[in-house]
């Protein structure tokens, strides 16, 4: 009997064709070695239509805002549209933050002001003084705080203690304002 | 094309007085690291004559005669001052470049209709009222003539109130300003280069300017030629918003006693090996090679001298301190001697490439790095203050620590170093 090969193959011990083998057709292809766990996901990576997405091997952790509540199924909290972020203190206080500088009250010539000794005072550069602001001025080099006077073309540093005298500045004496206090910090305990 | 240059006056003196204002027209020095040479000089010094960089101790009859006012550098300090000046800038154009602590390029295309004058005047005055440091502004088509404008507005040579615009000059005006200054005042042009271009009879500015572009290629650098066509107006530099990163990180000190042993200067180079690493990995680089060096004081000539330096270079790229220490300290060990007295010591990271670029070793298995615990210990420092969390090989006393004898307040950064006001 005639051999048909391509209808019955023949069962040799060695050499011949073997399904799977050879190289696909159509693609080029190149021979690697890896280790066998990896073999897997080469396979499934392989096996991905084009153009699929990968999932990554090292999962990324997205951050998502902590809810104060747990999940109750059916009834969701009425609050949970309205989750926000904390409360900053910096946000309330300081307006220019380039500008904002934090300065430490001495003395008591301001107590009537509701500056103690060692008040902590937030102090904007950016804000032009005005008549009335307590200030940061410069008074023989030194730094002082006091309430700022602008009246009838006269400027003067009032103390907020019958104590201390005022300042005054007469005509070509040159008063600097080092900035404007916004708000005086006060620890109780 | 137009660029503004700003750029503190005196940015360290001027930071001092912000808080300290009795320093107002007063003969101020900063000093570097250990109070060694003088960085900074306020006015009223350099009209002394007291150059950049001379020795402090070398200062010292001619302070007490004028009585300059000499402060440690206070670092933390200038960043904060720096970081609100650079703030404030960024609001002037969308494209700013931080070239140094004390001055950045803004880019000003697309401002033509406004008066870019009075732009930089304003520039100036709100630096000066929001972070109290005064500013000049050089206002130019080209950065090489920005920086000059810049020079000139400080100088008072041209423009007025600390602001400079080339572009409002007229030709001859222009022309002849360019040729009063002299060559070494061009950005990157440095004192050998000053030698060199003096020898082929190139003294001025407009000089260079007006010299035959290809020759002065040839003759010296494409660089050159670059900076002589932008002192035409051709802009050939760009900015560049984003610092590159570093090709090399030095962390050195000179140290506020002399040390003579072994295990003191190796608790010095570890801890200068923790500082670089900790900014290696601020900029998300590995270091290829360490370079370790140790030496006397040059300047006390009666002590026997010594000097040397060696790198060692790693199989591995890494950000590791630990690796990095144990290379240092094995390089350290080759060079040291005993008998002599050491003054500064430094190292070097080297051969730096991302992180993400690490290559693997070709011989033996590659080290374990420990990113998280770097990482844990960068942090915990950053919360907590350097030094912080550290190697036991950085040591505790750390008796051969610089000497900042005089360094203001962290008048900015520490709840009780705050100015006072009475």
């Amino acid at each position: 009997m005639a051999r048909n090969p391509k209808t019955t193959p023949p069962k040799p011990a060695h050499g011949g064709v073997r399904p799977g083998a050879g190289r696909p057709k159509g693609e080029p292809s190149k021979v690697i070695r890896l280790p066998a766990r990896l073999l897997p996901a080469v396979q499934a990576l392989a096996e991905l239509p084009e153009g699929a997405l990968l999932p990554s091997p090292m999962p990324v952790p997205l951050k998502v805002p902590l809810f104060g509540h747990r999940v109750r199924a059916g009834f969701p909290s009425p609050a949970d549209d309205y989750v926000e972020a904390w409360l900053d203190l910096n946000e309330h206080l300081i307006e220019h933050r380039e500008a904002t500088f934090f300065v430490q009250a001495a003395g008591d010539s301001m107590t009537g002001a509701g500056i103690q000794e060692g008040s902590l005072l937030v102090v904007d550069r950016a804000l032009e003084p005005q008549h009335n602001d307590i200030v940061i001025a410069v008074v023989d080099g030194e730094l002082t705080v006091k309430r700022l006077e602008k009246r009838r073309g006269k400027i003067r540093l009032i103390a907020e203690n019958p104590d201390y005298a005022p300042i005054e500045f007469k005509e070509g004496q040159e008063l600097t304002v080092w900035g404007v206090v916004t708000s005086i910090i006060q620890k109780l305990k | 094309m137009s660029f503004a240059l700003v750029d503190g006056n005196n940015f360290y003196v001027s930071c001092e007085r912000v808080f300290n204002p009795a320093l107002e027209d007063r003969p101020v020095v900063v000093l570097s690291n250990n109070d060694g040479c003088v960085v900074a000089r306020s006015a009223e010094v350099k009209a002394l004559g007291v150059k950049m960089g001379e020795p402090w101790f070398k200062l010292k009859d001619l302070a007490r005669r004028h009585g300059i006012v000499a402060y440690s550098s206070n670092y933390t300090l200038y960043a904060d001052m720096s970081n609100r000046m650079m703030s404030v800038l960024g609001r002037y154009s969308p494209q700013q470049e931080i070239y140094s602590i004390d001055e950045c390029f803004l880019g000003m295309d697309g401002f033509g209709h406004y008066d870019l004058a009075a732009h930089g005047k304003m520039m100036r005055e709100q630096v000066k009222q929001w972070v109290g440091i005064p500013v000049c502004v050089g206002i130019a088509p080209t950065k090489t003539l920005a920086k000059l404008a810049n020079h000139c507005a400080k100088k008072n040579l041209a423009g007025k109130d600390g602001v400079c615009d080339f572009g409002r000059l007229g030709k001859s005006e222009f022309d002849a300003l360019l040729a009063s200054l002299p060559v070494e005042e061009i950005w990157g042009v440095g004192r050998k280069l000053t030698a060199r271009l003096n020898d082929v009879g190139i003294r001025t500015v407009k000089q260079l300017r007006d010299a035959d572009a290809r020759t002065i290629s040839r003759q010296f650098s494409v660089v050159l030629e670059r900076t002589l066509m932008e002192l035409r107006g051709v802009s050939c530099l760009g900015l560049e918003e984003l610092a590159p990163a570093k090709k090399q990180i030095i962390s050195s000190r000179s140290f506020g006693t002399y040390v003579t042993t072994l295990p003191e200067l190796e608790e010095a180079v570890a801890t200068y090996i923790a500082r670089a690493a900790e900014k290696l990995r601020a900029q998300e680089s590995v270091a290829g090679a360490v370079e370790v060096y140790i030496r006397t004081n040059p300047f006390s000539e009666k002590q026997p001298q010594y000097q040397r330096a060696i790198a060692v270079p790693l199989t591995q790229s890494t950000s590791d301190t630990m690796r990095l220490t144990r290379a240092a300290l094995w390089g350290l060990k080759r060079i040291f001697k005993p008998g002599y007295a050491y003054q500064k010591a430094g190292v070097m990271l080297m051969e730096l490439s991302p992180a993400a670029e690490v290559q693997g070793v070709l011989f033996g298995p590659g080290n374990r790095e420990r990113p998280a615990l770097m990482e844990v210990i960068d942090r915990a420092n950053a919360l907590w203050g350097s030094g912080t969390l550290k190697l036991a090989a950085e040591g505790v006393s750390k008796s051969w620590h610089m000497k900042r004898g005089h360094k203001s307040p962290s008048y900015t950064n520490q709840w009780h170093e705050l100015p006072r006001a009475s």
